[in-house]
C-alpha cells in the first residue's frame, strides 16, 4: 500500500548547520503521529519542507505516491496536504467565517480567472459554518478574527487547514501558548479529525498531550530520527532521555 | 457648462481612473507602488506615438492598454518576491527610469515630447464625456473585481502571503494578475490623456504623479473603491478651487497624508464608515 506521506533522505542545510538530516519514514493513512524532539532539533523546518514552504537541499517528499518535491505549497495544498501555522497566522481583514470560506473555495482560487467570474460563496460558506461547528468554534462564525483570544485562533487554524479538504494535515505546534484545560480540548478536537480518517501529523512540546493521544510517536534530534514508535517505548528509549535531558543533566543526576 | 468646467472634468475623469487602478494593485493586493505614473506615462506615449501617425482613436488607446499592462507584467513578475518597502522602492526607480529614458528618445520627441497628436473630433464636451464614461466603467470594474472571489483572494494576499499559500491560493499569480490590470488600466488612463491634451511631455509622468496618485489611494481610504474616487475628485477640485493652493500642493497634499496616516488611518472611507455607524446609533 502506498504511504500517505513518506519522505526519503530528505536533508537541508544552513550555512554549516545541517538541520534536518537524511530523514526518511513513511506515514500510511489514517496515522496519527506526533513529531517531538528538544529545541532546535529541526521539526519546524522539517514541516515547513514538507509544507514547500522551504526547498530540501537533498531528498524526495511523496504525498500519497505523487512526488511533491518541486510543486508550490498552494500545488501541495491541491494535493491534498494542509498545514497549519507554530504562530497563528489568520487573515487580520476578515470575519472567522471569512478565513474558513475562502479556504473552502480553494478549487476556485485555484484559478484566478475562475475567482473572477465568481461571485457567489453560499455552498462554501455552508461548509465553513459546518468545519466550524466541528472544531468548536459555532457562534464565532461574524467575529473579526482579531477579536478572539488566542485558543479560539489556534482552533481557527486546523479549521482553517481542515476546510481544503486534505488527507493528510500537519499541525505545528498547536497546543502552544494554550493552557492546560484549553490543551487538552484541542488535542481531542484534532483526535477526532484523525478519528474520521485525516492522517494527522503533530508537532508539540507539550510531551502528556501528545503521550495522552498520539499512537506513533517520532522524535527528532539533531535533524536526525532518534526514535520512531509507540509513546510509551520512545519515552523510555535512553536515547531519547539523553536527548531530551542532555549530557548536563545526566551529570548534575550523577 | 463652459469649455473649462468640461476640461475640469476631462481631468477628474483621468485622476479618477488612476487612483482606483493604483488601488487595485496597493488596496486589493498589498504591493505598494511608487511608479504607477509610469505606467500611466508609457500609455500616453504608446497612443500619442500611434495617433499622431495617424491610427484611429481605439487602436491608439488599445496599444496605450496592451504596452502599459506588458510593463507592469515585466515589472510585477521582477518584483514579486519583494516585499512593501522593497517594492516601493523598486517602483520609485521605475517611475525615474521612464521619464529618463523618454528624454532622450527623439522619435519620442525627446524633451519637447509628442505635440501632433489629432483631436477626437467629439469636441471639449465629447472628449469630457468620454472620459467621464470610461473613468465610471473603470469604478464598475473595480467594485466587480472586489466583490469576487478574486477580490477575496487579493485580500488574503495582501493580509498574509504564507497563509494564503497554505490554503492553495497561486500568491504570485493573484500579484501579477492585480499588478498588470492596475497598470493596463493607467496606460487607458494615458491614452485618454494624450488625445484630451493633444500634447504629452515626460514631466507630465513624474514621480512627484505617483506620489500623488499614492496620496489620493491613501486619503481616501486604501482597499477602498469609492473613498479613493471621492480622494481623487476632491484632491483635484482643491488646487481649482484656490488657485493659490496650486503652489503648496505638496505641501498640502503631504500634510493630508500625514493627517490621515495619524488620526483616520482608513481615510475617507473610515470616517464614512464611522459617521454612518453614529448616524445609526443616535436613531
Amino acid at each position: 500500500m502506498t504511504a500517505a506521506l513518506h519522505l526519503d533522505a530528505v536533508s537541508i542545510r544552513f550555512g554549516g548547520v545541517i538541520a534536518v538530516d537524511h530523514v526518511t519514514c513513511s506515514i500510511s493513512a489514517g496515522e496519527f503521529v506526533g513529531l517531538i524532539g528538544p529545541n532546535g532539533a529541526g521539526k519546524t523546518t522539517l514541516i515547513r519542507i514538507i509544507a514547500g514552504l522551504l526547498a530540501p537541499d537533498w531528498g524526495r517528499i511523496l504525498v500519497s505516491g505523487v512526488n511533491v518535491t518541486n510543486l508550490s505549497t498552494a500545488k501541495r495544498v491541491r494535493n491534498g496536504l494542509a498545514m497549519t501555522h507554530q504562530i497563528v497566522r489568520p487573515f487580520r481583514s476578515m470575519t472567522v467565517l471569512e478565513n474558513v470560506t475562502l479556504a473552502a473555495g480553494h478549487r476556485i482560487t485555484a484559478n484566478p480567472l475562475h475567482a473572477l467570474l465568481r461571485w457567489d460563496r453560499g455552498m462554501e460558506e455552508e461548509r465553513s459554518r459546518e468545519v466550524l461547528a466541528s472544531v468548536g468554534l459555532k457562534g464565532a462564525e461574524l467575529k473579526p478574527v482579531l477579536a478572539l483570544p488566542l485558543g479560539q485562533l489556534k482552533r481557527l487554524e486546523v479549521a482553517r487547514a481542515l476546510a481544503v479538504d486534505p488527507f493528510v494535515i500537519l499541525l505545528d505546534e498547536p497546543l502552544a501558548g494554550l493552557n492546560r484545560r484549553e490543551a487538552a480540548v484541542q488535542m481531542d478536537v484534532i483526535a477526532s479529525i484523525n478519528a474520521r480518517g485525516v492522517t494527522t501529523i503533530v508537532v508539540e512540546h507539550n510531551l502528556a498531550e501528545v503521550v495522552r493521544i498520539c499512537p506513533r510517536v517520532i522524535v527528532l534530534d539533531q535533524g536526525r530520527i532518534i526514535a520512531d514508535g509507540p509513546p510509551n517505548t520512545v519515552i523510555a528509549d535512553p536515547a531519547v532521555r539523553e536527548a531530551y535531558l542532555g549530557m548536563g543533566a545526566s551529570h548534575a543526576a550523577a | 457648462m463652459s469649455a473649462y468646467a468640461f476640461s475640469v472634468l476631462g481631468v477628474i475623469g483621468i485622476n479618477v481612473m488612476l487612483a482606483v487602478s493604483l488601488n487595485m494593485i496597493t488596496g486589493f493586493c498589498g504591493q505598494f507602488s511608487l511608479g504607477h505614473a509610469a505606467f500611466y506615462g508609457s500609455g500616453a506615449y504608446a497612443a500619442a506615438y500611434l495617433a499622431a501617425a495617424g491610427a484611429p482613436l481605439p487602436v491608439a488607446l488599445l496599444a496605450g492598454i496592451m504596452v502599459a499592462g506588458v510593463l507592469g507584467f515585466i515589472v510585477g513578475f521582477a518584483s514579486l518576491r519583494l516585499r512593501d518597502d522593497f517594492l516601493a522602492v523598486t517602483t520609485i526607480g521605475v517611475s525615474f527610469l521612464f521619464v529618463g529614458f523618454v528624454r532622450k528618445q527623439h522619435w519620442l520627441g525627446a524633451e519637447m515630447g509628442i505635440s501632433r497628436i489629432p483631436p477626437t473630433g467629439l469636441g471639449s464636451e465629447g472628449n469630457a464625456l468620454l472620459i467621464v464614461g470610461v473613468a465610471v466603467a473603470v469604478i464598475v470594474a473595480s467594485i466587480y473585481v472586489n466583490r469576487s472571489w478574486m477580490g477575496f483572494c487579493f485580500r488574503a494576499v495582501g493580509d498574509d502571503e504564507n497563509t494564503a499559500r497554505t490554503i492553495g491560493i497561486p500568491v504570485y499569480a493573484y500579484k501579477l494578475v492585480a499588478f498588470t490590470l492596475g497598470t493596463a488600466i493607467a496606460g487607458l488612463a494615458g491614452g485618454l490623456y494624450a488625445y484630451f491634451t493633444q500634447f504629452i511631455v515626460p514631466d507630465s509622468f513624474g514621480f512627484l504623479v505617483s506620489v500623488t496618485l499614492m496620496a489620493m489611494v491613501v486619503i481616501g481610504g486604501t482597499g477602498s473603491t469609492l473613498g479613493v474616487v471621492a480622494a481623487a475628485i476632491m484632491l483635484t477640485l482643491l488646487p481649482e478651487a484656490f488657485r493659490f493652493i496650486n503652489e503648496y500642493r505638496l505641501l498640502i497634499f503631504g500634510g493630508l497624508l500625514m493627517l490621515v496616516v495619524r488620526f483616520a488611518p482608513e481615510g475617507l472611507a473610515g470616517l464614512g464608515r464611522s459617521m454612518l455607524r453614529m448616524a445609526r446609533a443616535k436613531k
